[in-house]
């Protein structure tokens, strides 16, 4: 559906070139709802408005469900950007148009007639649960109804894709896991492409099936979700999952381990058997359950006793039964973040 | 207080002020609504970005609105006669009034349109939208209060240079006040004239801004 072969994306400012995005290959299955996670400035916002050339890549080929975005005229792009439907973490809705009409305005570019686009946007608002905001301004409304209009506005024409730039930033965490449960029924539903950009965690693992974890313009990292949460690689992967957790200071300086553990796993009392048998206490700094697209996975920071031998032989404990043990890397918490 | 002349005198500069400031600015955004739309979208930064485009009509605009306008309506009485076959009068006013006003319109248009919110443009491209639509569909429609309130402040300028070409005999109510007021010391006369056009400001003044506000659907 969506391929990006080598893309390359340069700014030219006062000081000099800044790489926006740097060599970048990543197909985009499908039906699927990828994620994007960076820190800001990671080149996420660059990234996802190549995918509708908004954005022009300096080098590098975009594919768009078969069409090298390059190749296309002024005119045939604006055709396929009808197929690719986008929000906004500002959602950009016309503040001196009614919500009917500004769910209209994406089926009037498109061509649609004025009767037959006003009785679809009643269908859509009903879909993103607004049918009785129809005449309502976007000022009289909240930021997660405004983002709701939007959503109706992008997907509108039937978009093969739907495009996501930092969508759920402007709300706040209930607004956004309903934004998100409505962005998981529209890819249901109607098999729309989803591409989320986004700096939060929460929002990948609340929503996405992949994701690809974008550095200074470089993907760093790719994956399911469940395997980069588990068993993360990438240095930024690490950072972004301990995310900027309260004992960090605390962390620092000594041996710690992450564990996760997954729903199988979670019923025995590791921790408490490993004490025993070791009959050495560890420290647990960090404990947290997560819902990873339905399943159940919890973490956990345990600082291991200094001697050696017996921190070694609780890592092998740990392993054995079968949870995921990570090192947490002291570096990882002297990031600039 | 005043003879039935005078009254008469006042009566018919009123409606010769009104003519020619409705007039020239009918006209005045028939040329700068465009212009303000070039300039708006060849800028760096629009959605059209023309460096030459911009810098031409920038350059233009400048020099007319630089030229004080007492000054440029002598400097275009060959124009104005040639067009209107008179050079004192209230319709040979509306030449220099327009050409007057047209840049100064046309660079209060281009600050409105450039009020809008970037975001939604991008939001217009990203639906496929062309550069046309975006100007008629997104631009002038998003814009609109802004341009209500700058119809208003042009209608108290353009009002203001009317009664200027007082000076040459341009007619209306500044014509009453100069000659009157200034060459035959009636200052009656004249303090009445200006009341009349302060009262036509206030009006013209409160009415846009009604109407803007009233169009106005951000604030509700």
């Amino acid at each position: 559906m969506i391929f990006f072969n080598k893309v390359s994306k340069e700014f030219q400012t006062k000081a000099g070139n800044i790489q926006g995005l740097d060599q970048v290959d990543l197909h985009i299955p499908q039906g699927d709802i990828f994620g994007i996670i960076g820190m800001s400035g990671a080149g996420k916002s660059t990234f996802i408005r190549c995918v509708n050339y908004l954005e022009r890549p300096t080098s590098g080929k975009v594919v768009i469900d078969g069409h090298n975005m390059a190749d296309l005229s002024e005119k045939n792009l604006r055709e396929i950007r009808k197929e690719i439907g986008m929000i906004f973490q500002h959602f950009n809705l016309l503040m001196q148009k009614n919500v009917l009409d500004n769910v209209c305005f994406s089926m009037k570019i498109a061509g649609v007639g004025d009767k037959e686009a006003k009785k679809r946007a009643r269908e859509l608002l009903k879909i993103v649960g607004l049918d009785d905001k129809e005449k309502a301004y976007p000022s009289q409304l909240s930021g997660g109804q405004k983002q709701r209009v939007a959503i109706a506005r992008a997907i509108a024409n039937n978009p093969k894709i739907l495009l996501c730039d930092e969508a759920t930033s402007a709300l706040d965490p209930q607004t956004t896991k309903s934004v998100l449960e409505l962005l998981k029924k529209i890819n249901r539903e109607y098999g729309i492409t989803i591409v989320i950009v986004t700096h939060e965690m929460s929002v990948v693992q609340e929503i996405c099936d992949k994701v690809a974890i974008l550095d200074n313009g470089n993907l760093v990292e790719t994956g399911s979700v469940s395997e980069i949460f588990t068993a993360p690689k990438s240095h930024q992967a690490k950072r972004l999952i301990l995310g900027s957790g309260n004992s960090i200071e605390q962390m620092r300086g000594r041996h710690c381990i992450r564990i996760v553990f997954k729903e199988n796993s979670s019923y025995e009392p590791v921790i408490g058997n490993m004490t025993l048998q070791f009959k050495t206490p560890v420290n647990i700094l960090y404990a947290n359950t997560k819902d990873l697209n339905g399943t159940a996975t919890g973490e956990m920071i345990l600082q291991l006793p200094e001697e050696a031998e017996t921190a070694q032989k609780m890592v092998e404990y740990l392993k054995e039964k079968n949870l995921y043990v990570g090192e947490v890397e002291q570096d990882v918490f002297l990031g600039s973040d | 207080m005043f003879s039935s002349e005078v009254i008469k005198m006042i009566y018919h500069g009123f409606w010769e002020t009104i003519y020619m400031t409705l007039v020239s600015t009918a006209l005045g955004y028939l040329i700068g609504t465009p212009l303000g739309i070039i300039l708006a979208v060849t800028d760096k930064g629009g959605i059209k970005q023309n460096r030459i485009v911009y810098r031409i009509l920038d350059v233009i605009s400048n020099i007319i609105r630089s030229i004080p306008f007492l000054i440029l309506l002598i400097l275009i009485i060959p124009l104005t006669r040639f067009l209107v076959g008179k050079s004192y009068g209230s319709s040979a006013t509306i030449v220099p009034l327009v050409i007057a006003a047209a840049p100064y319109i046309g660079r209060m248009v281009e600050s409105s349109l450039k009020e809008v919110d970037e975001g939604v443009i991008e939001a217009a491209k990203s639906m496929g939208a062309g550069t046309w639509t975006i100007i008629f569909k997104v631009l002038l429609v998003e814009a609109r209060t802004s341009l209500i309130v700058g119809v208003t402040i042009a209608l108290g300028t353009i009002l203001g240079y009317s009664a200027m070409a007082g000076v040459i005999g341009g007619g209306g109510l500044g014509d009453i006040a100069i000659r009157y007021g200034y060459y035959r010391y009636q200052s009656d006369i004249m303090i009445v004239t200006i009341v009349i056009l302060v009262l036509i400001v206030q009006i013209l003044q409160a009415l846009g801004m009604m109407l803007s506000k009233k169009l106005d659907r951000r604030n509700k």
